[in-house]
């Protein structure tokens, strides 16, 4: 690959590769992130590339293999382009159906994705109600871009953002530009990405200036930077060029957690190609813009997300906050200014600039523009990635778009921003979607995740599990932080145990303001989240669990007991399944479980067909 | 110079001062414990927390990093303060009974009572013996090592340090411990004059355990000499 000389080579390489693009081949677009390939992508992959080389229709049907388009609930999935033909969960066999028909330009209704309602197949992806809903702006971009090249990058309009600032030569007016947009970080915090940029722009330029992208991706069940990091990672370079012209810092740092090693490839793969087209280094495009990108990988400590913490990771010591003020801004990496944004925010600025501000602003509501991408998780239909604009209630995502609940069991509450968030309950789902709602709620926006729990999720339970998690990944610097998750987890634990009592839910309560109030930083300010919001909606469960000892959802284990009703019709397939050998029984006889060697897995309940296992 | 109100109160403190500094010079009370003159502010103990700022953005923040703001409204003993120590004080009674210096503060501050579970440990991860050892004897025998409920200090791989050279700098400045570990002087001590004979670090391997991060223990190395 050649390297870019100037502004005008990179429009030249744009137009020639623009030629060569041909939109009415068909193409095979098989989303291979980690999900993907975790549910058998690479195999979809092999056998379309087989069967497309031994029926020699390689001039015909061309592959191309993407990062996660974000429907996981239907992986792995085909996407035939152009007319855009939807196949979910696909295996090798109707692989080898789908590449003969698209060869014929047939489409099997079969293998169709069927609407939900009617049990009418759908034939393209954009009528699918799951895609219908979302304003895909970053997403959209992750089935049209092969990640490992740069050219479906640049074909696809990438790059074109930073011809755009470069040749406008202004950096007042790109950090303008940002503040015009509205773009808040969406790391969680929510802070102004303009404001931040200006601030960071102000700086002595003496020793040079950092720029951090976080990719630090903690919170157990989301994943939406992850899918940008492995299915566009040169929307991340351009974003950060950008920055780099805007703010004039000279260093770039992906700090990325090594739990993501797709994301590490593909991302490594964008960093070396940028180099040797130019368009990283010294001097990019003969501009004077001089801007490199190092990868730094994280060591698995949720902590790390945290900006001071990350800065102290990235400095090679041990990844602890510390107080703000001075904001990283002002010190950060080895005493230099440093601006930190989160993936996603990284993604948007090349999309404001190929918008423009003004378009982009439009998208959301007044002070939270744009789209946010969310990882739809938990007791709902189509779990998956979901992007769509702010300001969009909660509703219209569970239901709408996620399909509302698995079963006849109704929902009951959304997790949202991940262990620090907290639980909003189903009858404030016409809550809109944005940071300052959520925030009065109880909860956060966090960095996206959400979670669906129904009736057979137990609120303590949840409270507890976010605290073990919390207690674990705290890195102990602060005595409120270490001490109060690790206490409050004592007393939920307590509570799922029947062991409770009232003082205590009190001292609880107690704990979560003062530890709340007290710690350093944002995990230590965010820990008492789960505990405090489902205290406020769900205060009732606690006073079940304490006064009564008994658990509604039938989740805490202690809590609760295992029988066998009436309906039993003697199948003896629980008494096959059951492992602690607890289930006695004679065929067609009703069974009986023994509460002594019941381990309480609920795998009876699991397997029976009559509905015969009660637990309460 | 800086200006601001520490209870109402205008203070001027020079630029880079914090605001524990700016108090404890106006002669405000706050208690402390990861804090030591000479040894770099941590922010640990999250007992000197003062409140500043105004409804509704009033914050708490630990006085002894934050850096004294031009304007800035401090406020050292509101109820949101007295509240939150109290709860601190009485997490660490609940960890750490033993500690005289603990016990003080808590009976100070009227707790009477602590509602946790009782637990008997003796380190509460201050870190002033680490940075005693890095910022004063220029050691950096000793470190955190692991996070939340795993953390704990001690010496690489818990072997003696060669770094170590048994100046007992981390037992003078410990909060929780300095009472107990007495050296050879009985009039001094805590745990029943054992510490001429047997003391207590030597019977257990662990370093940890007893926060005494010399290997031989100096009390024996005392005795030897003598």
């Amino acid at each position: 690959m050649a390297s870019l000389n100037s502004i005008h080579h990179l429009k030249a390489f744009l137009g020639r590769l623009l030629g060569q693009r041909d939109l009415n081949t068909s193409t095979l677009v098989i989303p291979a992130g980690t999900c993907g390939r975790a549910s058998g992508a690479d195999l979809l992959i092999e056998t379309a590339r087989q069967e497309i080389l031994d029926r020699g229709l390689s001039e015909k049907v061309l592959v191309r293999t993407t990062g996660c388009h974000g429907f996981c609930e239907m992986e792995p999935s085909v996407l035939v382009e152009p007319d855009r033909t939807f196949y979910p969960k696909a295996d090798a066999d109707s692989m080898v159906r789908i590449v003969d028909a698209v060869a014929r330009g047939d489409v099997l209704e079969d293998l169709l994705f069927k609407s939900p309602e009617t049990a009418q197949p759908i034939r393209s992806a954009d009528d699918v109600p799951f895609f219908k809903g979302q304003n895909r702006t970053i997403l959209s971009h992750n089935e049209r871009v092969d990640p490992t090249s740069v050219e479906t990058y640049i074909e696809n309009g990438g790059y074109s953002a930073m011809v755009s600032v470069l040749e406008q030569g202004d950096p007042r007016w790109v950090v303008e530009e940002v503040k015009r947009s509205g773009l808040r970080g969406r790391g969680g915090a929510g802070f102004p990405t303009g404001l931040k940029w200006e601030l960071l722009a102000k700086q002595p330029n003496g020793n040079g200036k950092f720029l951090v992208c976080n990719a630090d991706e903690g919170d157990p069940g989301a994943y939406m930077d992850r899918s940008v990091l492995e299915g566009n990672p040169h929307s991340i370079i351009e974003g950060m060029l950008i920055g780099a012209f805007a703010t004039g810092a000279t260093e770039g740092i992906v700090y990325v957690r090594t739990e993501y090693p797709l994301a590490i490839l593909n991302l490594k793969m964008a960093l070396r190609q940028a180099y040797e087209l130019g368009l990283l280094g010294d001097n990019i495009l003969r501009t004077g813009l001089s801007f490199g990108i190092s990868l730094v990988k994280g060591a698995g400590a949720f902590v790390c997300g945290e900006e001071t913490a990350m800065i102290r990771s990235i400095e090679g010591k041990m990844g602890e906050p510390r107080q703000r003020p001075p904001f990283p801004v002002k010190r950060g990496i080895e005493g230099k200014p440093t601006l930190i944004n989160n993936v996603e925010t990284w993604a948007n600025i090349p999309i404001i600039f190929r918008m423009g501000s003004e378009e982009y602003a439009k998208t959301g509501t007044n002070g939270n523009s744009g789209t946010k991408i969310f990882s739809l998780v938990g007791k709902v239909k189509n779990t998956g990635l979901v992007e769509v604009p702010m300001g969009i209630t909660i509703k219209e995502i569970v239901y709408d778009i996620g399909g509302g609940p698995v079963g006849k069991v109704r929902i009951k509450a959304i997790q949202t921003g991940g262990p620090s968030g907290g639980c909003i309950p189903a009858e404030r789902f016409d809550l809109p979607i944005d940071y300052d709602s959520l925030t009065q709620a109880g909860s956060m926006m966090g960095s996206g995740g959400m979670i669906v729990m129904d009736e057979n999720t137990c609120m303590v339970d949840v409270a507890r599990y976010f605290m073990n998690f919390l207690k674990d990944e705290s890195c102990g610097k602060c005595f409120t932080c270490r001490k109060g998750t690790q206490r409050m987890f004592e007393l939920l634990d307590d509570f799922s145990k029947g062991k409770g009592t009232l003082a205590q839910l009190d001292l609880l309560e107690e704990l979560a303001q003062v530890v709340k109030d007290t710690t350093m930083c944002g995990l230590g300010q965010t820990a008492p989240n789960p505990v405090l919001s489902t205290l406020r909606y769900f205060r009732n469960e606690y006073l079940e669990h304490i006064e009564k000892a008994r658990c509604p959802a039938g989740v805490c284990k202690e809590l609760i007991t295992y029988s066998i009703n009436d309906k039993c019709v003697g199948c003896q397939a629980c008494l096959k399944a059951c492992a602690a050998g607890a289930i006695t029984g004679e065929k067609k006889r009703q069974h009986v479980i023994n509460p002594e060697l019941c381990i309480k897995c609920g795998v009876c309940k699991s397997v029976c067909k009559v509905e015969a296992i009660d637990v309460a | 110079m800086i200006n601001l109100f520490i209870n109402g109160l205008p203070v001027s403190v020079e630029e880079g001062s914090t605001l524990l500094e700016a108090a404890r010079f106006l002669g405000f009370p706050i208690p402390t414990l990861c804090h030591k003159d000479g040894l770099s502010p941590y922010g640990a103990c999250r007992l000197c927390v003062v409140e500043i700022g105004e409804e509704p953005k009033a914050k708490l923040v630990s006085s002894c990093t934050y850096p004294a703001e031009e304007g800035l409204k401090v406020r050292t003993a509101s109820s949101r303060v007295v509240r939150a120590r109290r709860m601190v004080l009485e997490l660490l009674l609940a960890s750490c009974p033993q500690s005289k210096i603990i016990q003080d503060l808590a009976s100070a501050h009227g707790i009477r009572q602590q509602r946790f579970k009782q637990e008997h440990e003796d380190c509460i991860l201050c870190g002033l013996c680490v940075r005693m050892c890095q910022e004063q004897m220029m050691a950096k025998a000793i470190g955190f090592r692991s996070r939340g409920e795993k953390r704990s200090i001690g010496t690489p791989f818990d072997i003696k340090s060669e770094e170590c050279r048994l100046c007992g700098g981390c037992m003078y400045v410990c909060p929780a411990c300095q009472l107990r570990c007495t050296y050879t002087e009985p009039e001094r001590p805590i745990c029943g004059g054992c510490a001429n004979l047997t003391p207590p670090c030597l019977e257990k391997r662990q370093f940890d355990d007893m926060m005494c991060f010399m290997d031989p223990c100096v009390a024996c190395e005392i005795q030897k000499e003598g």
